[in-house]
């Protein structure tokens, strides 16, 4: 509206600037992805050729990302972590949102900003803050009962734990809008049709809580692959991928083998993202 | 209780339910024939819902009994009691087909699949939708909607069916045709049905009986017939049907009538309305319907004279056309209007501006004594 | 009616559990640990006490409150950078764009918020180096004469930085508009409004909760971002979560660190505080919307 009150060059201008504007979101993801089929060990102009040995090969000097032992051992601790946290954070999202919705106590909006508040708090305070009490305790149990807590140590325990600390917030957030939708007259209708309490929450509740209970799934999924910040102070041995990308950079530079990994990660995100959307799309349907 | 015979289907003894300090139900008595359709009408806010939510078992009264079939439900949670609702806004599950919808219920009940499936079917071509059992929630119209919603809880052949306002949500077309095809379901299921609402159009065309409810007690109970033409309350007077209404104060009375004249200063003679004992002197309340009133023109005043007590001249300030309703109002020489229903006939009708003298029987004039004189 | 209620109080109590356990053991207690570990001094091996040492120890050292500063104002331009450019793009997606386009504009536009900072910066890396694919189309076209650096600049960190957050600017913009009525715009102008008053006196107010929220997740996520800067900006990039890296892991001087850490905290919290203050907006309206 705004615009069709000017003149159609300043329209033409505003859309080059859109235009503009998705070139330059674009471009980094497309030389990330594209440079994976250059058939050259640089991820570099010029081009060489194509060729899919950055994903397939199985020898020196082009390791192709499949064969690649610690890209593929990063590849499947980051899904171990990303499926723990994507199922404890949809959990605790879920009772969060009947908590909030439905509850009635003291203090209730207090408690509601303190769940937005780890979406607020960067990532990396996040994760010294956990590693520091998680390493207090554990040094006092050593010291003091000579208990070895191995699980307190930096690990996979504690990634998820950090990473669980903020995506928990967005989950909540997704489920809780989704649940304030929800007409609690479906629920005396059930309970007037005879059904129990429990058949109550899983015959008609929580089907209408599933779609937003998979899409926060998802983009806890996704969050958690990509995390960073946070998983960084909180790592042990079993690195997930994006730490192991972040070595293999800072210690051997850019080798087009991160570039099939960017591809293959921005593809299986994407396929993702738009299953979240398809299934967002349809809870409006209804 | 195995030999009082349940000539009831549900009955209410001194029913009362309080929120905090406010009460919202006052002590309701009553008690519903099995078979019948039976309206609750009131205003928004008279507890008309909280009574219907403790039938229910939504609520738990704070005092009172409530008796299904002769048998107390008291502390018998909702999803056991043989009492069905049809929610305002029908609540039916959108993530479950018609089919699923109806069949709930009985699966709650653990009733096996091929008579659930015979049961719903059953129930389908009663409400004369056979087909719709596959279909979505969503793609059914609002008629149909209302249909599934009462089917849903007729499957499981309830002792009671509660109706909370569910036609509030149609248009006005569709309002008009469900009242008489609720009926008819009523009829073909032969279940007492409860229906509250606020629309007394509803309540009067549907019922066997109405309960008039207003500020948590039941004025009066009866059938349409006798709310209309014999209200035993000022407030069923003036909320059932149209009514023209003078305060007034009474100068003669008898047993059966007598004269009032009104705080505007007219004076015309009534007869007490049912149950009504008025004295000389008390602070009384006179509703005559515009139906009652007839309007002729001053010239052939008459040929009315024969036929009512009351006359009262005055001028047309217009006309309301509405075809087989149309109404004139006519001010009076105090400046009043009052409302008088006329036959419009498209030929020498009454238009504004005429002379006119207004006619009726004191037989047709309700009056009550107001209650801080009583 | 007793059962009743105690169902709703149990129903209530499992309900909070798992909400106060994660809040208890994963935000609060930890940071409880990290404030007292930042009061903590090792005066020997093995034996501490309580002091003020970490933070005078930023105080007397002009790089690490420099680095803040730098880290805060940096932020501060990033997030400034991020609504001029965004506002426009959200505006045409909430209401220029036909409704088709919309969707499509809108989904583009989460594209790059499912991929990880890394692979977003390591894409900047590949455009931006000497070797790089801007430098080597830039001699081709014979604009310059020999390979040139793009990358370790500000700024290099600095698009790098409005990339990886500009779409948590574009998202809540896009939801505010979207939710305004066209037919304000246009009584706007039926009043005689021209189209800078109607963006002053009606756009940008009623897109202000919007836009709150976007400024700050935008310099929240600026400010504690830790690869952009690092990867793009090079050795001497400077910035504040760096050194908050470097005093942990490098130095292990973790009571540094946490002290560091607090102090990156306090700085986020008075600014988003500060941003909430003087544009009468509160958390629970802005961020916990989007």
């Amino acid at each position: 509206m705004l615009a069709q009150k000017k003149s159609s060059p300043f329209l033409m201008g505003y859309r080059l600037y859109v235009v503009a504007f998705f070139i330059f979101l674009a471009a980094p993801l497309i030389s990330a992805g594209a440079f994976a089929f250059n058939d050259s060990l640089f991820p570099a102009l010029p081009w060489q050729g194509f060729t899919l040995d950055w994903f397939f090969s199985d020898t020196e000097p082009k390791l192709g990302m499949f064969h690649d032992r610690r890209l593929l051992q990063g590849l499947y601790y980051s899904f171990v972590i990303a499926i723990f946290v994507a199922m404890l954070s949809v959990f605790v999202g879920t009772t969060n949102a009947f908590l909030f919705v439905r509850g009635e106590f003291p203090g209730k909006n207090f408690f509601y900003i303190l769940m937005v508040v780890p979406l607020v708090i960067p990532g990396v305070i996040l994760g010294i803050s956990i590693l520091v009490l998680a390493s207090d305790t554990a040094n006092y149990m050593e010291n003091r009962f000579d208990l070895e807590l191995e699980f307190l140590r930096p690990g996979l325990l504690l990634v998820v734990f950090g990473q669980f600390s903020f995506i928990t917030t967005i989950t909540s957030l997704v489920i809780t809008a989704r649940l304030k939708k929800f007409d609690a007259t479906m629920e005396e209708a059930a309970f007037n049709l005879g059904a129990s309490r429990v058949r109550v929450l899983r015959t008609v509740t929580l089907p209408f809580l599933r779609p937003a209970m998979i899409a926060a799934g998802i983009v806890a999924f996704l969050v958690s692959f990509e995390n960073f910040n946070t998983t960084l102070f909180l790592v042990g041995s079993e690195a997930p991928l994006t730490i192991t990308m972040y070595d293999r950079m800072a210690k051997v530079g850019s080798t087009p083998v991160l570039n099939a990994v960017s591809f293959v990660l921005m593809v299986g995100s994407g396929l993702l993202a738009l299953l979240s959307i398809a299934i967002q799309r349809d809870k409006t349907s209804q | 209780m195995k030999h009082t015979s349940p000539a009831y289907d549900l009955e209410c003894l001194d029913l009362a339910k309080s929120f905090g300090g406010i009460r919202a139900v006052k002590g309701v008595s009553f008690e519903i024939p099995s078979g019948s359709f039976f309206s609750i009408l009131g205003p928004s806010g008279c507890g008309k819902t909280t009574l219907m939510r403790m039938i229910a078992g939504f609520e738990e009264p704070t005092s009172g009994d409530i008796k299904i079939k002769g048998r107390s439900v008291l502390g018998v949670p909702p999803n056991r009691r043989n009492v069905k609702m049809v929610f305002q806004h029908l609540a039916l599950f959108p993530m479950m087909n018609v089919y699923e919808n109806i069949a709930y219920g009985l699966r709650c009940a653990g009733v096996n699949n091929a008579e659930i499936k015979r049961k719903v079917q059953d129930v389908l071509e009663r409400i004369a939708l056979p087909d719709v059992g596959e279909r979505e929630i969503h793609q059914l119209s609002g008629g149909q909607k209302q249909r599934i919603a009462i089917a849903r809880c007729m499957v499981l052949d309830p002792d009671v069916l509660l109706l909370d306002e569910p036609l509030g949500a149609l248009d006005l077309k569709l309002r008009e045709a469900m009242k008489i095809e609720l009926k008819l379901l009523q009829h073909q299921f032969n279940t007492t049905f409860i229906y509250i609402t606020h629309d007394q159009s509803e309540a009067l065309v549907m019922s066997d009986n109405v309960a008039i409810m207003n500020q948590g007690l039941f004025e009066q109970i009866g059938t349409p017939q006798e709310l209309y033409h014999h209200p035993k309350t000022a407030f069923v007077a003036g909320f059932v049907g149209d009514s023209n209404r003078w305060s007034g104060t009474v100068k003669s009375a008898d047993a059966t009538g007598g004269m009032v004249e009104t705080d505007q200063g007219l004076s015309m003679s009534f007869s007490a309305g049912s149950g009504q004992t008025i004295r000389d002197g008390d602070k009384v309340d006179i509703f005559v319907r515009p139906e009652f009133i007839r309007t002729v023109r001053a010239a052939e005043t008459d040929q009315a004279a024969a036929d009512g007590d009351n006359q009262m001249s005055g001028v047309i300030d217009s006309l309301l056309f509405n075809g087989a309703n149309s109404r004139v109002l006519v001010r009076t020489g105090s400046g009043e209007l009052i409302e008088s229903d006329v036959t419009v006939t498209g030929n020498n009708d009454l238009k504004p501006g005429e002379d006119v003298r207004l006619v009726w029987s004191s037989r047709q004039a309700m009056c009550f004594a107001r209650p801080e004189s009583a | 009616m007793m059962q009743n209620k105690d169902i709703k109080r149990l129903s209530l109590i499992l309900l909070f559990s798992p909400f106060a356990l994660w809040i208890l053991l994963l935000i609060i207690l930890p940071h409880i640990g990290m404030v007292l570990l930042s009061f903590r001094e090792k005066v020997a091996p093995r034996v501490y006490e309580y002091s003020f040492a970490n933070y005078l120890d930023f105080i007397n050292e002009p790089i690490y409150w420099n680095t803040l500063l730098r880290t805060g104002s940096m932020s501060l331009l990033v997030t400034a950078l991020a609504l001029l450019i965004g506002f426009p793009i959200a505006y045409y997606i909430a209401k220029i764009a036909g409704p088709r386009a919309r969707g499509g504009l809108f989904l583009l536009c989460l594209i790059p918020l499912w991929v990880s900072d890394l692979i977003r910066s390591f894409g900047w890396i590949l455009l931006l180096r000497e070797t790089g694919v801007i430098s080597n189309f830039l001699l081709w076209t014979g604009l310059i004469g020999e390979p040139v650096e793009f990358l370790y600049n500000d700024i290099a960190v600095i698009i790098g930085l409005v990339y990886t957050v500009i779409l948590f600017m574009i998202v809540p913009l896009v939801s505010t508009l979207d939710g305004m009525d066209n037919s304000m715009i246009e009584a706007g102008y039926n009043l005689g409004g021209n189209g800078f008053t109607v963006l002053r006196r009606i756009i940008i107010p009623y897109a202000m909760p919007g836009i709150v929220a976007g400024c700050i997740v935008t310099f929240m996520l600026t400010a504690g971002s830790y690869l952009t800067p690092v990867l793009l900006g090079g050795k001497n990039s400077s910035w504040f979560t760096e050194q908050i890296y470097n005093q942990f892991i490098t130095r292990f001087n973790w009571e540094g660190g946490a002290a560091f850490g607090m102090l990156l905290l306090l700085f986020t919290s008075v600014v988003i505080w500060l941003g909430l203050k003087l544009s009468g907006q509160t958390l629970a309206n802005t961020v916990a919307k989007s």
